[in-house]
């Protein structure tokens, strides 16, 4: 089974946590990504994610097992939801259980940060006044065209 | 921001008079395509419009009557009447220039040259790989070129391979020896059937490609099958990104082959899965 995976439907914490479960473990950090219902002045109605699933799950794997090797952790599982979601759903579940608390927020807060970074997945952004579109692709792309783009500058995800 | 550079229109030279040839040069067939039309389709791959430029008694030869046709409006004879004569009816377009008889032309320098383009200077233009001099007939012919080769003109000179020596134009090196390789006589007809009939020529092969996010929309697909020459994903994202006009560089992009992160010159061969990765955004 692999230590990172996606959903379509609403992530289920409860039983992420369970897999994380240690006689060993004296502690447990969680991340839970939400969406939000404004982001840079704009009022968010809903968020769609779409990913690259066959490389996002490989390279998220790999990511979650990278936090093994670096910290003294006991366990660690990365869940991210795909589809459509509205304001307030989970967008991405990390837990990690270890020996002391320390090191399950440093390894818990690896994860996120790399998943963010690194894992082909993108976020679409449907705002209030029917606009949308695409975080961290659509200002850039305004700055490439050479004309008739209009600036949004949703640079910043939803929720961190 | 600086003004948006002038739009790129395709320009078939196909007025000439194929003497040594001794038949119509356009008419030539390359695996059952004519020549005209394999060069007027090529450009038309890569920029908006494309026009065949001809002599105003080749207006209604029936290999040419068919398409979008600029008709010599300067008095005088050789390629240069054609560029001058479609500066004269769109002022304010960069023309690709492209003589009709380059059987070995592909997509992929075509690109390249689109590409490497240079709105500040006269044209872009490959160096000929057999005398490192322009190739005027293989060019970007940028509007500002249009008033001094009016002059170079009317000095009475005509050849615009020199008028590319001595006048600002960008050069690149062609990516293929061959690429640029004319055809002026029966025999290099033959010759150029030949090779590209050879196992070597410079092979087309079946890349799938998959599309995610806002180029999945700007592709308007979330996949196809594309018969290509590109050779690596760097070529492959210039052909794709101007067929497609992609808001996005290809610096911002990363990309994957077969379900791996890939460097963007490593080789591409038949059957192989290419994703361009759009700037991610999960979490």
């Amino acid at each position: 089974m692999t230590l990172f995976r996606f959903t379509h439907v609403p992530i289920d914490a409860a039983v992420a946590r369970r897999e994380l479960l240690d006689g060993g473990a004296g502690g447990f950090a969680n991340f839970e990504g939400w969406v939000r219902d404004h982001n840079e002045g704009h009022a968010v109605s809903r968020l769609e994610y779409e990913a690259f699933v066959d490389l996002a799950v490989k390279e998220g794997d790999a990511i979650v097992r990278e936090a093994l090797r670096r910290f003294p952790i006991k366990h660690a599982l990365a869940v991210h939801r795909i589809g459509e979601l509205a304001i307030g759903e989970m967008a991405v579940w990390v837990g990690v259980s270890s020996v002391h608390r320390g090191e399950a927020f440093d390894a818990c807060r690896y994860i996120i940060d790399e998943v963010k970074h690194r894992l082909p997945i993108w976020k679409k952004e449907h705002y209030r006044n029917g606009d949308s579109g695409w975080v961290n692709c659509e200002r850039c792309a305004a700055a490439a065209r050479p004309e008739g783009a209009h600036d949004h500058g949703h640079v910043h995800s939803a929720h961190d | 921001m600086s003004t948006a550079a002038p739009p790129v229109y395709g320009l078939i030279l196909a007025g000439g008079a194929s003497s040594r040839m001794r038949r119509d040069k356009a008419a030539l067939e390359y695996h059952g395509t004519n020549q005209l039309d394999r060069a007027y389709d090529l450009a038309a791959r890569h920029v908006p419009q494309v026009f065949v430029s001809v002599r105003p008694d080749q207006r209604s030869d029936p290999a040419r009557a068919q398409k979008p046709l600029i008709v010599d409006s300067i008095a005088g004879e050789g390629p240069i009447v054609g560029i001058r004569s479609a500066f004269a009816e769109m002022p304010h377009v960069a023309w690709l220039v492209l003589a009709c008889d380059l059987p070995f032309l592909s997509d992929t320098a075509l690109e390249h040259l689109l590409c490497a383009r240079d709105t500040g200077v006269y044209a872009t233009a490959y160096r000929s790989a057999h005398d490192d001099l322009p190739e005027p007939l293989c060019a970007i012919w940028e509007p500002a070129a249009a008033a001094a080769l009016a002059a170079y003109h009317a000095e009475g000179r005509g050849c615009p391979r020199k008028f590319l020596i001595n006048h600002r134009a960008k050069l690149i090196a062609a990516l293929d020896g061959r690429a640029l390789d004319n055809v002026n006589t029966p025999e290099e007809y033959a010759e150029a059937l030949r090779t590209l009939d050879s196992p070597t020529a410079p092979d087309r092969m079946q890349i799938k490609i998959h599309y995610y996010a806002l180029l999945r929309e700007q592709a308007g697909r979330s996949e196809e099958i594309l018969h290509t020459s590109a050779a690596t994903p760097e070529l492959l994202w210039a052909e794709l990104s101007s067929r497609y006009r992609f808001a996005l560089l290809r610096e911002q992009l990363k990309v994957a082959v077969n379900g791996e992160f890939s460097e963007w010159t490593r080789a591409l061969t038949a059957g192989d899965a290419v994703v361009f990765i759009p700037p991610v955004a999960g979490g």
